[in-house]
């Protein structure tokens, strides 16, 4: 007997919910051959607007987490991503890669989650410092999450670049709102349902679809915005950004020749790209008139 | 006498309320699309209804100097925002706000009468009431007994409410009726009839620590008993929704309920007012944002 088909209907991610974008537009994800693979929601500036709401109310908690607390929840995505393996790779290769690289860029993702789990809890020792001064004082610098980070992330691929993007960032304790891949959207959808499943407190991760040369410009606008996060080398895209982060000095970072299939696109400084260092100055007893040890 | 006074309905049998009519019609009034300038007058209209609130326990007499200069300098890096129509404190801040409101043009509002729970004797409601008016109180905010209210004891609210009107001299009376204490829409209703007819000049909703505080329907609802108080009477009376209004949107929907509702008339801060501590920064960003095409961040917006 034959059976009709069921099409995934493919949704944006906002506040651990799955709206669809407010504007009602949608385009067609095509592969290579210019076949139809789905409809996916062009996502709006007031979808940006409100996914940013939804991470700023989520950073308070997620940021005051033990560091601990986010490498088990990062461990826990990438076991969820395991046991979906094969609807990633089914994805992956619609999208147009080989069975071979589909399952390689699947596989790496998953080591790239357990990889930033395993830093959450130690990096901040990586970057911190006692720092010399020539007064009574004990002076330490310590790395801590910047806030909301808007990233656009890379559009060559649809999955090993969101996570690789992600990863580091929430592992610092950040919120985020990413764009995922314009011509290849398919997993960054499915990643956020792997994302609600995952332990992952709403509002976190916010994953939009829709075109960057659009978008762009309100990812590095919005004033309640800390970070803004860009991929791709287009130059005048570049200039746009670092233009409206200024607004409110927003931290820029820019991976432009990043491969991000190479074991090089995983390093703990990507964790620091999205911390802001505190450096305290603490009084301490002059003894015996001892100077400062440092 | 008795041709003089006003001839007083039954208290008892109330108008009735359709609980589902009125649900839908307020919910009807959250979907009118206003934009650009008229998104911009709603929103410097709101800002200008807002009674600035601070009622808590740990109220210091900075807490409240700090807020009196939030009302008067909104956001100064945009000249020409108007004021909030007033601050609104407990009586033992009153004559601190007073002075530091001097020349403001900003209205002194005091709940009294044992605010929040109104668990009184009459003669301690009428001193804290006659306490923040000699302290310069333009408003009073009193509390309505809610259990002798809901016991069926009409005539007990009433007398109260009239004694303490007596007691504001000059002052105008909002009558708060804590919706969410009174359950029904039929009890607002009663308890709104209650309070215009006893002498309130304005009706409010909520004191803001008792969830739910003010929503649309209940709103409505009083916004109604206003109306056909004034078809009635020809006497006008004020609104005060009051507590769980932080976003200019809704606030918007508001202003959108009363225009519909009452009229153009009842749109300025004489009339309609917004007790609110955090919905003048929502309207404040929401200003700057059409200013400068920007969304904003609370970062760069006073606290308090």
């Amino acid at each position: 007997m034959s059976r009709l088909e069921i099409l995934k209907t493919y949704k944006i991610y906002i506040g651990g919910k799955f709206p669809r974008t407010e504007s009602g537009r949608f385009y067609t994800a095509k592969n290579s051959n210019g076949e139809a693979l789905a409809n996916v929601c062009l996502s709006s500036r007031k979808d940006f607007r409100d996914a940013e709401v939804a991470a700023r109310a989520a950073f308070g908690d997620w940021s005051s987490r033990a560091a601990f607390n986010r490498g088990q929840i990062l461990y826990r995505i990438a076991e969820m991503l395991e046991g979906r393996k094969a609807q990633f790779m089914d994805e992956v290769i619609k999208q147009g890669s080989s069975k071979a690289a589909a399952e390689a860029e699947v596989a790496l993702s998953v080591d790239r989650l357990i990889y930033y789990a395993g830093w959450c809890d130690k990096f901040q020792q990586l970057f911190s410092a006692v720092n010399p001064v020539a007064s009574s004082h004990f002076n330490f610098s310590v790395p801590e999450p910047t806030g909301v980070v808007s990233i656009i992330a890379p559009q060559s691929t649809s999955l090993i670049g969101l996570v690789s993007v992600i990863a580091p960032v929430i592992a610092g304790g950040n919120t985020c709102v990413v764009l995922g891949s314009f011509e290849k959207p398919l997993c960054a959808v499915t990643f956020a349902e792997v994302l609600n499943s995952s332990d992952v407190p709403g509002g976190v991760v916010n994953i939009l679809t829709g075109d960057p040369s659009e978008l762009a410009v309100y990812f590095a606008d919005h004033m309640d915005v800390n970070a803004m996060v860009y991929c791709e080398k287009n130059a005048g895209t570049q200039k746009l950004i670092k233009e409206k982060s200024a607004l409110n000095m927003k931290r820029v970072v820019i991976y432009s020749d990043t491969n991000w299939l190479s074991e090089d696109a995983q390093s703990p400084y990507l964790i620091q790209n999205t911390q802001e260092i505190k450096t305290t100055w603490h009084p301490v007893e002059n003894i015996g008139g001892a100077k400062a040890g440092y | 006498m008795a041709e003089k006074t006003m001839s007083l309905p039954s208290f008892i049998e109330p108008v009735r309320i359709d609980q589902v009519g009125i649900e839908e019609r307020a919910a009807r009034f959250t979907k009118r699309s206003i934009k650009n300038e008229t998104k911009m007058n709603g929103l410097l209209l709101a800002l200008n209804m807002i009674d600035l609130t601070t009622l808590e326990g740990k109220d210091t007499e900075g807490k409240v100097k700090q807020l009196c200069y939030k009302a008067a300098h909104l956001h100064d890096s945009y000249p020409g925002l108007p004021t909030v129509a007033a601050v609104c404190v407990y009586p033992a801040m009153v004559a601190t706000a007073k002075k530091a409101v001097q020349g403001t043009g900003i209205k002194v509002a005091s709940v009294s009468t044992a605010f929040p729970s109104g668990q009184a004797p009459r003669n301690i409601k009428i001193s804290d009431t006659k306490f923040a008016v000699a302290h310069g109180a333009d408003e009073i905010d009193m509390v309505i007994s809610r259990g002798k209210f809901l016991e069926g004891e009409y005539n007990f609210v009433f007398d109260e409410i009239a004694a303490v009107k007596e007691a504001c001299g000059e002052a105008r009376l909002k009558v708060i009726l804590e919706t969410g204490e009174l359950v029904t829409y039929d009890k607002v209703r009663r308890a709104s009839d209650i309070a215009m007819y006893a002498g309130a000049d304005f009706i409010k909703t909520s004191t803001g620590k008792i969830n739910p505080a003010a929503t649309m329907p209940v709103t409505l609802v009083m916004l109604q008993a206003i109306r056909d108080f004034y078809y009635k009477t020809g006497k006008m009376i004020g609104m005060k929704p009051a507590g769980g209004i932080s976003k200019s949107k809704l606030a918007l929907h508001y202003l959108v309920m009363l225009n519909e509702t009452l009229g153009e008339d009842w749109m300025n801060n004489q009339w309609f007012r917004f007790g609110a501590s955090s919905l003048a920064n929502d309207v404040l960003m929401q200003i700057m944002k059409a200013k400068t095409g920007v969304y904003q961040g609370k970062d760069y917006f006073s606290l308090d």
